[in-house]
């Protein structure tokens, strides 16, 4: 288990936050390339959701054709770089590699797909062509991954194309969402910024979408808008004590420190409540910004955590302490936070009951919920036609198409949170969408 | 109790390990620390008449993540004064009497042989490998390979040095010819005592895609070298195999070389009719310590099979190794999966579809990858085992009783030669092959 001091210095935090999957020299890359079986009808292919010809770019870098390499996979992928890294490699392409059955480490797939774009991000090889310009243009809103992806394909398709962000940054939770020791900011920006230039899509910052004045007049300038909207602030729970002074969101949590690294402050002792993965990288952060006890908490058992496998290790090795079986009924303190109460729970009759006799009191001074985002509703209240499921995700045909033809929508929006790869594939998909329904 | 030493041809060695006359023996001081290693015997770079060397000698060919596979010079014979190396060769041999020191010569007319062959002799020299084998420059002028490929010339040359030697002869010959039987019944005419093969292949091992020029560069420029290592020891077993069975040629020892640079190549080369084998790439890429692995190998090979010397089983594997006319006609295997050891990999259903004979098939179930033969299929190539990384996953299974016997020969000899493709067997009539347009249906 994993002590961590606490960082005063970016170096200091850039210890803390060790890259996770750190890039391959030439001499690694080429090792490990030439062990890729070349498989007939790939499963690592079946397996990545944006389908890139995982075989073919690795032969290519073992011959030494790198640009062929990026091509093949931002052919695929628009945010191939960051995939690469971010990806969770070990339940998708590197989960269904072959050697897995015959208990040989997988191929290094992720870490191959970075060394390759990234090779080529750093030479700005231009590789992409803007298409035959068509006269029509495309509003995107939002500038995460789904947004990114979609621009990227529109121009290639001939469309002009602008994002309206809300921040100040390009790539959603990619920049803002992601534990630091799996991406770095440079990395997430660097290959936007490299396909900004070659495919020259605007970006308006600060632009926060949100009445019907500016979605209409969208509509009125647009031939077609994509959503790219994503989620929301951490949603509430009703718990008794909820608004005192260091409740934070996770997703709060997790962009106040990817902007402040080391700067930002972290008491002793804090509790994490959630079982997902968000929860996973908050505590994983908690504890490498030098908490003296991280807790996470999480309501059902250990079995039933929506986090993957190896989020939880991942968080346990940096010395998170986990409790199962608790829910929070109320956080304590008087002004800030000093504790939380919690009640045990268990299974009866396949239902998660609450014994709110067999209750507990852990101290701490800070509390980060990773409980889950909210929607954008209060959005999709403004656009006519609009149909949402009952979570409140945007209703899309295959096409990604809503049910207001002149909206495409992908990502977080339509799947209620998933990966980066979903969001990439999604926004690539509804550019082709777009086309199709604009070219009928 | 195991005995590795030799007598080959007259020439004693405590070891059938030799280093090929090459880099690796330039010097007294290489040789003093390869024998100090482990090494039986060492032929000399060869000696003869001054050169000038280029500087970039060496290309590589590298496959997947394995370096130096196959191997190409450009480097001559010695550029050191013959008189170093004579004085070396007697100091070397007053350190280590009982290891085999043979030098390697190469010179032009009749009086410089003569010349050259007393003074090795006077240095101690063992046995004289004659160089009839070095595919660039030496050959430009006359030597080397210009002699191993003119039968007339090299039975000459032979002839000479066998009256002006009183120590045993090897004769080296070059592959690049096409037919080794050739020279190698020359220097047996000529009276060799012993013959080494195979010296280097010309080749050209890439081009520089920045430049056009061929590797090894020296200033823009390149030039066809000598091919060694790993990639040429089929192509060198096959000539050792010709000439050992040969019933003139095979009558003399011969010295394997080419690619040897394990105890199972050892083990080959000796199966094949060698007593000795000369290593020079191995050593190159790893050093001398390499034969600590081929001497343990080969002694725990000759514990497990019960063999005191190399002698017991040196050319075991001739009897086995026939013309395409004698094989059984009748013999039948079928390629076989087993199930629990299958990776899904899927290399085995594609080689065969668009490689062999369309012999495998794949699962309706896109979930279950274990490939099936398809038995009536299946010609027993042996392609589908060859490509499948998994240890003993493809088996090629016997399916005849072995009671039926025939080869084109007894037909041929029997006036049985067929004049319809009506063969009853795999591959022959009955054998389904897709129709053409069966390509472009997508499968998966």
């Amino acid at each position: 288990m994993a002590e961590y001091k606490k960082p005063t210095t970016e170096a200091e935090f850039n210890k803390n936050f060790k890259q996770k999957n750190p890039l391959m020299n030439d001499t690694e890359a080429y090792y490990e390339a030439s062990r890729c079986l070349f498989c007939y009808d790939a499963p690592c292919i079946q397996a990545c959701p944006t389908s890139i010809d995982i075989p073919l770019f690795i032969k290519q870098i073992h011959t030494d054709n790198v640009t062929g390499a990026s091509k093949t996979i931002f052919d695929s992928n628009w945010l191939g770089n960051a995939c690469g890294i971010v990806c969770p490699t070990g339940v998708l392409c590197e989960g269904a590699c072959v050697y897995n059955h015959q208990d040989v480490p997988p191929i290094q797939i992720g870490r191959l797909q970075n060394y390759a774009t990234n090779k080529t991000i750093d030479a700005d090889k231009v590789i992409f062509k803007v298409g035959e310009p068509t006269g029509k243009k495309i509003a995107i809103i939002g500038a995460g991954p789904a947004g990114i992806a979609c621009a990227c394909e529109a121009r290639t398709l001939g469309y002009e194309v602008d994002i309206f962000e809300a921040k100040e940054k390009p790539s959603g939770l990619t920049v803002y969402g992601i534990a630091p020791y799996k991406i770095t900011n440079e990395e997430v920006l660097k290959e936007v910024d490299y396909l900004q230039k070659q495919l020259d899509f605007k970006i308006k910052y600060n632009t926060k979408i949100n009445s019907k004045e500016e979605l209409s007049s969208l509509e009125k300038k647009y031939d077609a808008i994509f959503m790219g909207v994503g989620l929301g602030k951490t949603r509430e729970l009703g718990l008794e004590g909820e608004n005192k002074e260091n409740v934070i969101g996770a997703v709060e949590f997790v962009e106040e420190l990817r902007m402040k690294h080391h700067k930002l402050k972290v008491p002793k002792n804090v509790v994490i409540l959630g079982g997902g993965n968000t929860a996973m990288d908050a505590a994983s952060e908690v504890a490498r910004m030098g908490a003296r006890k991280t807790v996470l908490a999480y309501r059902n058992s250990k079995e039933k955590m929506g986090a993957y496998g190896f989020e939880y290790d991942l968080a346990i090795s940096a010395g998170v302490d986990s409790l199962f079986n608790v829910t929070p009924i109320a956080i304590k303190g008087d002004k800030k936070v000093e504790g939380v109460r919690f009640a045990k729970t268990e299974m009866v009759d396949g239902k998660l009951k609450t014994n709110i006799n067999n209750t507990f009191i852990v101290r701490c001074d800070m509390v980060i919920m990773a409980t889950g985002q909210a929607k954008q509703g209060h959005l999709y209240d403004l656009i006519d036609d609009l149909e949402i499921d009952e979570k409140t995700r945007i209703k899309t045909n295959d096409e990604f198409q809503t049910s207001n033809p002149k909206y495409f929508a992908g990502g977080d929006a339509i799947n209620g949170g998933a990966e980066v790869v979903n969001a990439a594939y999604d926004g690539k998909m509804a550019a082709q969408g777009i086309h199709q329904w604009l070219t009928k | 109790m195991i005995d590795l030493s030799i007598n080959f041809g007259g020439i004693k060695a405590p070891n059938p390990f030799w280093l090929a006359s090459a880099p690796p023996t330039n010097s007294g001081y290489q040789i003093m620390k390869a024998f100090e290693a482990g090494w039986g015997g060492a032929v000399w770079k060869t000696l003869g008449v001054p050169v000038v060397n280029v500087s970039s000698r060496y290309g590589s060919v590298n496959y997947r993540n394995t370096k130096m596979m196959g191997f190409n010079n450009i480097e001559l014979i010695t550029d050191r004064p013959l008189a170093d190396n004579l004085r070396e060769i007697e100091e070397v041999k007053k350190y280590f009497p009982d290891h085999a020191i043979i030098a390697s010569l190469m010179v032009e007319s009749r009086a410089e042989w003569e010349q050259i062959i007393k003074d090795v002799e006077n240095a101690g020299a063992d046995g004289i490998e004659l160089n009839f084998g070095c595919p660039h420059g030496m050959c430009e002028r006359g030597m080397g390979s210009a002699v191993g490929q003119n039968p007339e010339v090299l039975k000459t040359i032979v002839g000479w040095v066998k009256e002006a030697a009183n120590i045993p002869v090897i004769t080296k010959l070059t592959p690049n010819v096409s037919e080794i039987v050739v020279p190698g019944l020359a220097a047996f005419q000529g009276g060799t005592d012993s013959i080494s093969l195979i010296n280097t292949i010309k080749s050209i091992v890439g081009i520089d895609l920045e430049t056009y020029a061929p590797y090894p560069i020296v200033d823009g420029k390149g030039t066809n070298g000598g091919y060694c290592g790993p990639a040429v020891k089929p192509i060198a077993m096959n000539m050792l195999k010709d000439l050992a069975q040969h019933p003139e040629i095979g009558k003399v020892p011969l010295s394997g070389i080419g690619g040897i640079e394990t105890w199972r190549d050892v083990v080959e080369f000796i199966l094949l009719g060698a007593t000795s084998v000369q290593v020079c790439t191995a050593v190159m890429h790893y050093g001398f310590g390499i034969v600590r692995e081929m001497e343990a190998g080969l002694i725990q090979f000759m514990e497990d099979k019960g063999y005191n010397t190399i002698y017991d089983f040196a050319g075991k594997a001739l009897p086995n190794v026939t013309e395409w006319k004698h094989l059984n006609l009748k013999h039948k295997v079928v390629a076989e999966i087993n199930p629990d050891k299958c990776i899904g990999c899927e290399l085995c259903y594609i080689s065969c579809d668009d490689g062999a004979h369309q012999a495998i098939s794949l699962s309706d179930d896109p979930l279950n990858r274990i490939p099936s033969i398809i038995e009536e299929n299946c010609v027993g190539c042996n392609l589908c085992s060859l490509v499948c990384p998994v240890e003993d996953c493809i088996t090629m299974v016997q399916k005849d009783d072995g009671t039926e016997h025939t080869t084109w020969n007894e037909r041929t000899l029997n006036d049985d030669i067929p004049v319809t493709f009506d063969d009853d067997r795999a591959g022959g009539k009955g054998h389904y092959v897709p129709k053409p347009t069966d390509a472009l249906k997508s499968k998966r």
